[in-house]
């Protein structure tokens, strides 16, 4: 059985709808991923599942209870992360996990959480002199403090540097082992491709796309990219026949570094090589890869993301580095970088 | 620092007993207590500075001579209820203020309206700690005036604390209507200094409100703190305060404290 239900959720601001009849559910135990670009309403969807926000129409329930009419109940059930929320900047770690251990009637021991999330050493710093992961990692210790059946992390590791960022995925995925249901907004791509189970993708309001990362995927025009250095250049006519094979998207001619990209399915191969074969070209460094979820992504919201929420990934799904400032990257541009 | 408003400000939060378990809204109380204590600029501002100025006034040769215009007492004399008010002045719309405002502005309020407990508590928690804080430093006054300058004590005890009582509760409903109004904290610190000059001028602080011209002094006497300073002084004579003062300043407190539960904007 779900234990969130979001059903046609709308929330109007001064005439915009921000939140234009939004539904998903989320199952007992899995991480699911609300992901899209800024503005998309993400937030204010998931601050209707906390009760801080009364949606104007649709209902959202929370293990079967209403979050606002029942907000006592579903507190106790449902631990929250905000997004830009702070606590008093002199409060020391120690003294906030002590308070919001007080303010559950069946809170976990708050040492071994501490000690979990490497803040043992921390516990008399006040607030304001944590690090940006030093705080996240609070926050997350304290979402976790009332033992709660779900939590709720809104841009968790926004504004955190790659290591911290990687730490924050493991304690995620070891909260979801330990079976907590794991809400998680995010605009980060593989982020949401390396944690989410499911993925509700939301643009301008809407539930544009909701499925697992690879279905995403796969549902994205020319989900397969191949990629090869043709023997000698394409004429034109050779590329209109490259663009008519079964499954091509796009055709990407030779850049710089003689690298030809399509984007196409699984089924184009076959006919790739038939074609090759026949005009008499050989295909150098064949390469055969899945696209990102950022394409998908791009696809499913006609929108890019900012390049920062590109940094950081590898378009090829599979690259040793992961970090490495690709900017708006495009299949071909990466694999130029990967074979250079 | 020796009428710090609880006792738990000899313990420091390392030696705090850690496993016994509090009740939550003692656990919000305590805790704020000691983010309270940890404020060193409000402390100063509330609890020594109304003292200090009353003990440079003791300097002044003159305030310290009977004067005919006054019936006879000392401007000193009109000054430790000058004093007891700047006190409340300084918790209430100098040193609150910013504190609540940026419990909202900082997402504070909101983290807490995450758990079972309710944000009101952290407000109340704060109003009361800066009320308390209040009433000691008038305390503190009070004494500092009856050791150092031979102030009488309030020849009407009971009628001393309740207008202190109401002027404190006025005060503190002033300052949350500010915290209502204002959407930052700028905002809040801009708008409270405003209310701060003028609750200082009609308190006293430049010219005891008994020293003022009649009409300016009918006028100032329909003010809260004006009607306090009124109230205050003939308690401190030793008369029952007048139920005109006493009404002025809890109606004031009354219509601020609805203005300010109405508008607050949680978010």
């Amino acid at each position: 059985m779900a234990i969130i239900e979001v059903n046609g959720v709308r929330k109007t601001y001064a005439g915009r709808d921000v939140v234009d009849g939004v539904s998903f559910s989320v199952e007992r135990g899995e991480i699911f991923g609300i992901l899209g670009p800024n503005g998309a309403g993400k937030t204010t969807t998931v601050e209707c599942v906390e009760g801080l926000r009364v949606p104007d129409a649709g209902t959202v329930r929370v293990a079967g209870l209403d979050p606002v009419a029942d907000h006592d109940r579903v507190t106790r059930l449902l631990g929250a992360q905000l997004q830009e929320s702070e606590l008093q900047a002199r409060l020391t770690v120690r003294e906030a996990l002590e308070l919001y251990a007080a303010l559950y009637p069946a809170p976990v021991d708050w040492r071994p959480l501490a000690d979990r999330l490497g803040l043992t050493d921390r516990l008399s710093t006040r607030f304001a002199k944590l690090s940006g992961g030093q705080k996240q990692r609070l926050f997350i210790a304290l979402a976790l403090i009332g033992d709660p059946e779900i939590v709720v992390l809104d841009e968790l590791t926004t504004g955190l540097d790659p290591r911290a960022r990687r730490d924050t995925w493991k304690l995620i995925e070891e909260i979801r082992d330990s079976g907590v249901t794991v809400l998680l907004v995010t605009h980060f791509m593989e982020e949401a491709q390396r944690l989410c189970d499911r993925i509700a993708v939301i643009d301008r309001g809407r539930v544009v796309a909701l499925d697992t990362p690879s279905g995403l995927i796969r549902r994205s025009t020319g989900s397969t990219v191949l990629s090869f250095v043709p023997s000698r250049p394409p004429t034109a006519p050779e590329l209109d026949r490259l663009a008519a094979l079964p499954g091509v998207a796009t055709v990407t001619p030779p850049d710089a570094a003689g690298v030809l990209v399509l984007h196409a399915t699984d089924d184009t191969v076959t006919p790739l090589i038939s074609l090759l074969a026949e005009v008499g070209v050989t295909a150098q460094r064949l390469r055969i890869t899945e696209t990102s979820l950022d394409e998908a992504f791009l696809d499913l919201t006609g929108e890019g993301p900012t390049g920062e929420d590109l940094a950081g990934h590898d378009p090829t799904g599979h690259g040793p580095t992961g970090e490495g400032p690709t900017g708006h990257a495009t299949a071909a541009h990466d694999l130029t970088r990967q074979d250079a | 620092m020796t009428s710090a408003p609880t006792p738990t400000s000899t313990r420091t939060p390392e030696t705090a007993a850690p496993a016994r378990r509090r009740g939550p809204l003692t656990a919000v109380l305590l805790t704020e207590t000691r983010l309270f204590l940890r404020e060193p600029g409000s402390l100063f501002w509330i609890l020594a500075f109304p003292t200090a100025l009353l003990v440079i006034l003791g300097f002044v040769p003159p305030f310290m001579e009977a004067d005919d215009n006054l019936g006879g007492r000392r401007v000193i004399d009109l000054y430790v209820p000058v004093s007891v008010l700047l006190a409340m002045i300084m918790a209430g719309l100098q040193a609150m203020p910013p504190v609540l405002t940026a419990y909202r502005e900082r997402g504070i309020l909101r983290r807490m309206s995450t758990t079972p407990v309710r944000p009101s508590a952290l407000l109340t928690a704060q109003i009361a700690l800066h009320g308390a804080a209040a009433l000691g430093s008038a305390a503190l006054v009070v004494a500092v005036g009856r050791i150092g300058y031979g102030v009488a004590l309030p020849g009407q005890f009971a009628g001393y604390a309740l207008a202190l009582l109401l002027a404190v509760s006025a005060v503190l409903a002033l300052g949350g209507t500010i915290c209502a109004l204002a959407r930052t904290t700028k905002a809040a610190t801009a708008v409270g200094s405003v209310a701060y000059l003028a609750m200082m001028f009609t308190a006293g602080v430049w010219v005891p409100v008994q020293a003022m011209p009649d009409t300016l002094r009918r006028i100032v006497q329909i003010t809260p703190l004006g009607a306090a300073s009124q109230a205050l002084d003939q308690a401190a004579s030793g008369a029952w305060p007048s139920w005109a003062y006493l009404g002025v300043v809890a109606l004031w407190t009354a219509l601020l404290g609805l203005a300010a539960s109405r508008l607050f904007r949680w978010q």
